[in-house]
């Protein structure tokens, strides 16, 4: 088990502000962010690389706060391919259990064992010069994993990998981290769709906290701030300011009345949260098209209403002309409400 | 139009490469000949142009009045030389690392400023540095001593090496260093079993550096040694009496460049390849 306490640093980028969290052995944590939101920070806090201000890391109740980098028992997978390249991929591999103290036919015996796992058993003397992008970073996946370290951590691993490879290896990860029951494993990620895929527990960072953390459907479904719901929803939630008076909803010239099972707070401001499939085609409210995108099989639409710019989700490929005028609804059922001070106060009949 | 541009490079790559062989070719055909070969005029083949003798080689081994013998200086050289390259090459790597990874600070004083520091050594004309190197020496009782040149060369050398590796060493991702102390090294462990092998191309450039200034110096060769210790440069110039013997010269030139040439051609692979390719996408 891994516990942090008031994590503080002060790091020229992003400060990590009093951090607290408890991961334990088993787990995969997403640690979910946008750039700058601290994740980086936060993993090399953890492995001793960056000094911390304040607070304290407890591996299975010891402080390890203030041992060296190499005694902390924990492993880190750059975002960039980061290999040694005057070694050959076995060697490499091989590297940190020669520093274990073991003996080089050993080292090498459970080095090539690792990268057969890893898909790279018949590379196992080239350079990694000689390797693709996504096999550079399977030698990196592996030399982490081989140490059987505690504690396995991945910083935006598959960030500089194109599509395809991202996508296939994010459909191995589970295989390949598989046998690493002893360790909690941390993975930091920009994309929401892979931290809810790949964590059993997902951490949202911004501005060097933790803003919400739990199994990723829950805070998929109800993130507990604003900055939270901004992090987690991919294409991005449109937030627009609003008030609630006389039990109805009011946003520019816009009205809502509540249905779907929505309970509006008492009388006041809130910021209204619109989730990309809150919106669709056909309706009261008017709207002039920005610009539209594909992602895989759905089609992307920003819009421009008098209230502010949102965007729309819409199901399969579809033309959007810009610069046309487009008629929708807005779904209550898919919209979230903020308090001023951006606690989600959404409440629903179920 | 690109054929044009094709024969217009070969042409001036072709007299580029004669302007910089012609003063060997020169020299050779210089150290064949006779004081009357000398003086007829510029002949350029052997047995057709001139009869060729090898005096000027032989005379350079040979003691008295016939020659001068380089084996002594050319020994001292060597020895001067490497000894304050391989010195000059160890501090000035270690003193890069240190520069290139962590920030240093005592008052204004930064990195950047110790690095300049080192580099100014190199500003000031030779001269300035002579009479207080005289006076260090003959304090330490190394005056005319290979040992005394030795101290005073890693002294010019060392802000070659410093300079050259401290860029080097910026151009190698911090995060190599990181990775290999995550993988169980010590932070001079990762220097040693990381970093320093992934720097040949570096120490090869700072190296040759060293020993081309050290091997070529003449002045502090001149101006701390006597009699005990010759190093080649002041050798050379020591044959140019009323009668200048240009046949002994100009093997005596050509020798004194082979070490270098020969080293050259030996490092020149490690200096063009990109050892850091495949440390980091």
């Amino acid at each position: 088990m891994l516990q942090v306490d008031q994590l503080t640093t002060d790091d020229p980028k992003v400060s990590l502000q009093d951090i607290s969290f408890q991961f334990d052995a088993g787990n995969i944590y997403t640690i979910l962010g946008r750039t700058g939101a601290g994740k980086t920070e936060l993993l090399r806090a953890l492995m001793g690389l960056n000094p911390l201000v304040e607070g304290d890391i407890q591996l299975d109740g010891q402080s390890i706060a203030k041992r060296p980098v190499k005694d902390r028992s924990m492993s880190l997978v750059y975002q960039q391919f980061i290999n040694y390249p005057h070694l050959s991929v076995l060697d490499n591999v091989a590297f940190p259990l020669r520093r274990q103290g073991k003996k080089k036919a050993e080292a090498q015996l459970l080095a090539a064992k690792m990268l057969t796992t890893v898909g790279l058993g018949d590379f196992l003397q080239r350079r990694p010069a000689q390797l693709s992008g996504g096999q550079q970073q399977r030698v990196a996946l592996a030399r982490a994993m081989v140490k059987k370290s505690r504690i396995l951590m991945l910083d935006e691993p598959l960030a500089n990998l194109d599509y395809k490879l991202r996508e296939q290896l994010r459909e191995e990860f589970p295989r390949l981290v598989a046998g690493n029951d002893d360790s909690v494993i941390l993975y930091t990620t920009t994309e929401p769709r892979e931290a809810m895929e790949l964590g059993n527990t997902m951490i949202v960072m911004t501005d060097g906290r933790i803003v919400a953390s739990g199994p990723p459907a829950d805070l998929f479904a109800h993130p507990p701030t604003k900055d939270a719901a901004s992090v987690i929803s991919d294409p991005p939630i449109s937030f627009i300011s609003g008030f609630v008076r006389s039990g109805a909803l009011y946003f520019g010239e816009g009205q809502l009345a509540p249905n779907n099972g929505l309970h509006l707070p008492p009388d006041g401001p809130v910021t209204i949260a619109l989730r990309p499939d809150a919106i669709e085609p056909g309706g009261a409210f008017n709207a002039t098209i920005g610009l539209s995108e594909f992602s895989g099989s759905e089609t992307i639409v920003h819009l421009d209403f008098d209230f502010g710019r949102a965007i729309m989700l819409v199901e399969g490929i579809e033309t959007f002309v810009a610069g046309t005028r487009l008629s929708v609804s807005i779904q209550t059922e898919h919209i979230m409400l903020f308090a001023s001070d951006g606690q989600n106060i959404t409440t629903r009949t179920k | 139009m690109n054929k044009f541009y094709h024969i217009l490079k070969t042409l001036f790559l072709f007299g580029w490469s004669l302007f910089v062989v012609f003063p060997f070719l020169w020299a050779l055909t210089t150290s064949f000949k006779d004081a009357n070969a000398i003086t007829s005029g510029a002949t350029y083949i052997p047995w057709v142009d001139y009869e060729p003798s090898t005096q000027g080689w032989t005379s350079l081994f040979t003691t008295g009045s016939q020659g001068i013998n380089i084996v002594g200086p050319f020994i001292d050289s060597a020895a001067v030389t490497l000894i304050a390259s391989l010195v000059s090459l160890a501090l000035g790597t270690l003193a890069a690392y240190g520069l290139s990874r962590f920030e240093y600070r005592l008052g204004f004083v930064k990195n950047a400023d110790i690095t300049f520091f080192f580099i100014s050594q190199r500003i000031m004309p030779p001269i300035v540095l002579a009479i207080p190197f005289f006076l260090m020496l003959k304090e330490l009782g190394a005056l005319d001593t290979i040992f005394g040149l030795v101290l005073v060369y890693v002294a010019l050398l060392l802000p070659i090496a410093v300079w050259v590796m401290t860029d080097f060493f910026a151009g190698i991702p911090k995060e190599l260093d990181e990775m290999a102390m995550t993988d169980g090294c010590s932070p001079i462990g990762a220097f040693f079993r990381v970093i320093l092998p992934n720097s040949v191309p570096g120490l090869v450039v700072a190296g040759m550096f060293c020993l081309i200034f050290g091997w070529n110096d003449f002045f502090f060769a001149f101006t701390l040694t006597f009699t005990e210790t010759q190093l080649l440069p002041v050798s050379i110039v020591s044959l140019n009496s009323s009668v200048t013997p240009w046949w002994s010269l100009s093997a005596f030139a050509l020798i004194s460049v082979a070490p270098l040439a020969c080293v050259a051609v030996i490092v020149e692979r490690y200096m063009s390849r990109g050892t850091m390719s495949g440390a980091i996408r």
